[in-house]
């Protein structure tokens, strides 16, 4: 029975993504448990394996059908190096490669997956991983404790490995498998379209969601950004509602934003939110519901409701 | 062009979940069940694509509490076929469970593309899209934010976060999981949901798999919380004069704001 730990390295543009070295610091720790390797397969991007000091073994598959990500040709290319390295456990992020890729190996390996980790512990010969379900509101704890498994890691779960430069231990280049007559082909890739707008680089957000209720009620929380001088930033549903665009977006599927401070109404805090601002130096969050998950990585909270605190907020600041 | 849709209902978070005694589940008496928010996005870009080329749109969905609604609704909006299938247990089900009953269902059927959310909030063991698409070897895209198809192939934007998106062309037949649609779900007015109920239409086929898949679910637990936020008490005026102090003591705002 195998006992190395496999994670897929994800790249955008041959750089690598932080949440890969956050698994791999992550594999290595459980591959010393189990007495086995760390393995690290990077697809399409040959010079990106210069970064993975962290790794015992990197596998590179290069095929112009992995220079973009796409669902079909990395699941044929996973399947191979799985086949090769046969590992006790598959780390991939909840990203959309590990969306993708986790769930459909789970059944094209035949692994048992446990997906949105948070924690992931060596417990004997199995693995533990502590998962976030319904939105965060509780955890499960999963044991794997099958020859192979997959778990998929939330983004910021855990330190980053600190290995970033010198090779890997060793890098072996693995032949592609059979990437003819694929059903699915990359057209192009579409980066986010300039607005002026750039959340990521203001010192304060006041950040809105669902609890504002209407398109109208923007206008609350518009006059305190307007009285801060700041921009305006939401979470997903405010944007899927169209209220506003794109480019406000703090969580996984928007920006990632670490301001100075970062003033939250309305928003529960759906991990794939959290993701994406848990790193600002002062976080405020108003909510009426005590239980909401926003508390956990704020540093200051009210359950005041927010129609009655902005308008307070900004009579004080709009001078 | 066939397109089928899969939603399922969720307990409403808005609500407080309590454990039940196996400590394994949820306590479901009393809880309000939803649809996943996620498959009404993936039933309004089916809709919109409905408009645009004319197919039609099956919706189809686990016999979960409260579902009549929501397939009556999507009816409302402009399904042209409503399938629940029956003789599922309560209780949590594994998505391997869920994509093995809804397989066996679309083994009989015949369409193009099969959209659902791309994710729900106890897929505990994976997403939906991709586990149906393995089991019946169809390509597939997650976090997918817009779907145009005709002549076979679906022109798919799939985000990889950020912002960044691929476009890809696949080959249909496909299974899509939807993050959002390119509009904001659209709105039944409750008289037209009464008349999809009273003109009744819902379509009723036994689930064909027997449930068994179980992850090592060992325990549910409510997460630890950090406790880290200083809760700040009073009126509404005393809370917004303590925001204004602590900003203004990180220097964030000047002294005299």
């Amino acid at each position: 029975m195998g006992s190395d730990v496999l994670v897929l390295a994800e790249h955008a543009e041959g750089e690598l993504a932080e949440s890969t070295f956050e698994l791999i610091g992550k594999a290595r720790e459980l591959a010393s448990a189990w007495g086995g390797q760390t393995h690290v397969a990077v697809l399409g991007a040959p010079r990106a394996a210069g970064a993975l000091g962290g790794a015992d073994v990197v596998h590179v598959v290069d095929h112009p059908a992995v220079s973009v990500y796409s669902p079909e040709a990395y699941e044929r290319c996973m399947l191979s190096v799985l086949e090769h390295v046969q590992p006790k456990l598959l780390l991939l992020g909840t990203t959309t490669p590990g969306m993708d890729l986790g769930a459909a190996l789970s059944v094209l390996w035949d692994a048992p997956l446990a997906a949105y980790a948070v924690g992931l512990v060596a417990e004997g010969d199995a693995a533990v991983a502590t998962c976030q379900i319904y939105g965060g509101k509780l955890m499960a704890e999963v044991v794997l404790e099958s020859e192979r498994s997959i778990a998929t890691v939330i983004g910021g779960s855990f330190p980053p490995s600190p290995g970033r430069s010198g090779g890997a231990g060793s890098t072996c280049t693995d032949e592609p498998p059979d990437l003819g007559d694929l059903r699915t082909v990359v057209r192009g890739v579409k980066v986010p379209e300039a607005t002026g707008v750039d959340i990521t680089a203001a010192d304060i957000l006041v950040s809105v969601g669902r609890g504002i209720q209407s398109r109208d009620n923007l206008t609350l929380v518009e006059e305190l950004a307007g009285a801060l001088g700041v921009p305006l930033s939401a979470s997903r549903p405010i944007i899927d509602q169209g209220w506003l665009p794109k480019a406000h977006q703090v969580g996984k599927s928007g920006q990632k934003v670490k301001p100075r401070a970062y003033l939250a109404f309305g928003i529960s805090g759906a991990p794939e939110h959290l993701e994406g601002m848990r790193d600002a130096e002062l976080i405020v969050a108003c909510n009426t519901d005590a239980g909401a998950p926003i508390f956990d990585v704020a540093h200051y909270g009210t359950t005041i409701d927010l129609f009655d605190l902005l308008p307070e907020l900004s009579a004080r600041l709009g001078g | 062009m066939k397109l089928i849709v899969a939603m399922r209902q969720l307990p409403d978070l808005v609500e407080e979940l309590e454990l039940d005694s196996s400590g394994k589940d949820i306590d479901r008496e009393y809880l309000t069940f939803v649809s996943n928010e996620w498959d009404e996005q993936a039933l309004e870009e089916a809709l919109l694509l409905k408009e645009a080329t004319g197919a039609e749109v099956c919706v189809v969905a686990l016999d979960e509490p409260d579902v009549d609604s929501t397939l009556y609704t999507a009816l409302a909006k402009g399904a042209d076929r409503a399938v629940k299938l029956t003789g599922i247990p309560e209780g949590w089900m594994s998505t391997h469970d869920r994509a093995a009953i809804l397989s066996a269902w679309l083994a009989e059927q015949s369409y193009d593309l099969i959209m659902t959310g791309v994710q729900a909030a106890d897929d505990l063991d994976g997403q939906l899209a991709a586990i149906v698409a393995a089991r019946l070897g169809l390509p597939h895209a997650a976090v997918v934010v817009r779907v145009d198809a005709k002549d076979g192939v679906a022109v798919v934007s799939q985000e990889l976060g950020g912002g960044t998106a691929v476009e890809a062309e696949i080959r249909l037949p496909a299974v899509l999981g939807v993050q959002t649609a390119r509009q904001p779900p659209r709105y039944a007015p409750i008289t037209r949901i009464r008349q999809a109920m009273n003109a009744g239409g819902l379509e009723e086929a036994p689930a064909a798999v027997t449930p068994g898949v179980r992850p090592g679910l060992r325990r549910l637990f409510p997460p630890q919380r950090s406790g880290q936020a200083e809760m700040l008490e009073g009126a509404p005026a005393d809370v917004a004069e303590r925001i204004i102090d602590i900003l203004r003591s990180k220097g964030l705002i000047d002294a005299g704001a």
